[in-house]
């Protein structure tokens, strides 16, 4: 039962399709029809990605404010002026320490939610779907929650309610920025969203690990609890953990909404994003040095991910049966 | 709330040893429920919020709930004269769903594509879709918007629904799927005398439908809570999603609580549904693929 398609060598295609044998028309050559499905496709690709990306780069070598098509070529001014920008250094420095904080609480948190919930024996399902179900809030929703209604800098805030039945004076949240309690609110909103997301992760991995693994450790003795976690379960997490801290980095990496949302006039705590955003579509309307922070991202993001495909792989590997 | 679809995270076989360990049956309960508790807390703020009166969420004394439910409060956000919400909903309906849409039909077919269709050079192209996987779409908004708004797109359907059809990460995906695909069935087609185009629609779709619901949910979710790029293109308020009507209310000037959280409470709504209908697409989506977004 041999399939009659040509293996990797594109014939001409025939002047007619014949229709009484389809096998032998268009329909069955490999060339026009690895076109007619990549195609569409292809085509939106080179128009909304490498177009934009290509228009990019030309603009970061140019004057242009409030206009896109700039005729004055002024080299690698914008790049200067970018990486000398402070605001633009500074959200680099708001993204370092945020990727500090919640990389490693994501992690802590999904991990030990994995745990739990595959521990837990009665009503497994009904937890799973409570650590699960911030998954389908937005960023927008989440911050207007905690912004007008836990951390909302007035006394009938939740976080300010609590906090005054142990006496505590109201704490202006995020309309401060120090002492930086901005930073509790930035981190507790991603860490709610995140968290159930990656704990289905954790759990996937977990469900794959070997019981006779298990069972060979109690046989030689190990405690269950501490021993068995630190010197089965974690190890043998390696793959998932690394894979986790990767997707946590480069989505630190392009926070936005929160941000955006949190701090709407703030001048503290302004991730790279926020920052493009303003410089190309705020005020000034700067292209050529939105667009030259937009290639340093970029490159820098770059990094990250060939760093990512290095240690996870791409290409044919990775069954998805 | 609970759904009983079968998945991924099914018991694990159960351990001999029950107890011991750092944590007993006890503690392991109490720390669920303390988790649990926390992580509701955000949604009991949403449905507390939005069924009170204003002076009850301002009021000296901290109140658990309503004295009396306000469900009159699911009207007003519609009756807003500062924030047009119905056109919002509508808005972000029609793009969740066309993004949806869109996404499925065209990443599929080219992952089928790059996967299965022999071609002299369908490593290079393979190759220029995995170079876009390194330039994340939300970095490049600003020439994307540039494009966008020099084609006159800005403040429509067009602007905000086209430029996100063409994820290179949608069409890996599919691509990883679609090699693991069984060819016996495809032959069978063949023989049967059907094209590839024929074969891909009577016998690869059918037999794929659970990867397609996977991938329609979350990219569903994700279409609908998107931000960056509908704020950038709605700069009228007619051509405002629902999450940027959401954000407009955080910065104006007179804040009415049971207002916005009713609106919060309404966008979130439909995604709940989703959630709660096709948890088990959803989990099963991202534990064989590992992504968001």
């Amino acid at each position: 039962m041999s399939t009659t398609t040509t293996r990797g060598v594109a014939q001409p295609a025939p002047a007619k399709v014949s229709k009484t044998r389809p096998r032998r028309g268009l329909r069955a050559n490999s060339t026009f029809n690895f076109w007619l499905f990549t195609g569409p496709f292809l085509i939106g690709l080179v128009i909304f990605v490498f177009v934009p990306i290509g228009w990019s780069i030309w603009l970061s070598f140019f004057e242009a404010r409030f206009t896109v098509t700039p005729s004055n070529f002024v080299g690698f001014d914008n790049y200067k002026q970018i990486l000398t920008d402070t605001n633009f250094r500074n959200s680099l420095v708001t993204f370092t320490v945020f990727a500090a904080f919640i990389v490693p609480a994501t992690w802590a948190m999904s991990l030990g939610l994995a745990l739990l919930v595959n521990r837990v024996r009665f009503m497994r399902a009904f937890f799973r779907s409570v650590f699960f179900l911030p998954t389908a809030v937005s960023y927008v929703a989440a911050s207007l929650i905690w912004k007008m209604s836990i951390f909302n800098g007035v006394r009938f805030g939740l976080a300010n309610t609590v906090l005054g039945w142990f006496g505590v004076e109201n704490i202006a949240w995020l309309a401060n920025p120090d002492p930086p309690w901005y930073w509790l609110v930035i981190v507790t909103v991603r860490l709610w969203l995140q968290s159930g997301f990656f704990m289905i992760l954790f759990l996937a991995a977990l469900q794959n690990i070997p019981q006779e693994l298990y069972e060979a450790a109690a046989i030689d003795g190990a405690k269950r609890g501490w021993q068995t976690f630190r010197h089965i379960t974690l190890p043998q997490l390696r793959a998932t953990s690394t894979a986790v801290i990767l997707l946590l980095l480069i989505a630190a990496y392009q926070a936005f909404d929160e941000f955006f949302n949190l701090l709407a006039k703030a001048t503290w705590g302004q991730p790279p994003l926020v920052e493009l955003y303003k410089m190309a579509l705020g005020q000034n309307q700067n292209y050529g040095a939105g667009s030259a922070g937009a290639v340093v991202l970029t490159l820098l993001i770059c990094v990250v991910t060939l760093f990512q495909g290095k240690i996870m792989g791409f290409g044919r590997g990775e069954e998805s049966k | 709330m609970t759904t009983t679809a079968p998945d991924v995270t099914k018991a694990a076989k159960p351990v001999k040893a029950k107890r011991g360990g750092v944590m007993g049956n006890t503690g392991l309960y109490i720390a669920t429920g303390v988790a649990t508790i926390l992580f509701l807390v955000p949604f009991y703020l949403i449905v507390r919020n939005s069924l009170m009166t204003d002076p009850e969420i301002t009021g000296e004394e901290w109140k658990w709930f309503p004295t009396t439910i306000q469900w009159g409060n699911f009207t007003e956000p519609f009756n807003d004269v500062t924030v047009d919400f119905a056109q919002s909903m509508w808005n972000s309906v029609v793009v969740a769903v066309l993004h949806t849409a869109g996404i499925l039909l065209i990443c599929s077919l080219a992952g089928y594509g790059l996967a299965r269709i022999p071609y002299k050079h369908a490593n290079k192209v393979f190759y220029a879709v995995l170079v876009t996987l390194m330039v994340p779409t939300a970095v490049t908004f600003v020439p994307s918007f540039v494009l966008v708004s020099s084609l006159g797109w800005v403040d429509s359907y067009r602007g905000l629904i086209i430029p996100g059809l063409f994820s290179g990460f949608t069409c890996f995906l599919f691509r990883q799927y679609f090699l693991g695909f069984p060819k016996e069935l495809e032959e069978a087609a063949r023989v049967d005398g059907l094209g590839y185009w024929g074969a891909y629609w009577r016998v690869v779709v059918p037999n794929s439908l659970n990867f397609f619901a996977a991938i329609a949910t979350i990219t569903f979710i994700n279409g609908w809570n998107a931000f960056l790029w509908p704020l950038v293109i709605g700069q009228d308020p007619s051509a405002w999603t629902v999450q940027v009507a959401l954000s407009s209310y955080m910065t104006n000037q007179t804040v009415n609580y049971h207002l916005i959280f009713m609106a919060t409470a309404i966008s979130i709504l439909p995604l709940v549904f989703v959630f709660l209908f096709l948890q088990r697409w959803l989990v099963q989506g991202i534990a064989q693929t590992g992504i968001k977004g």
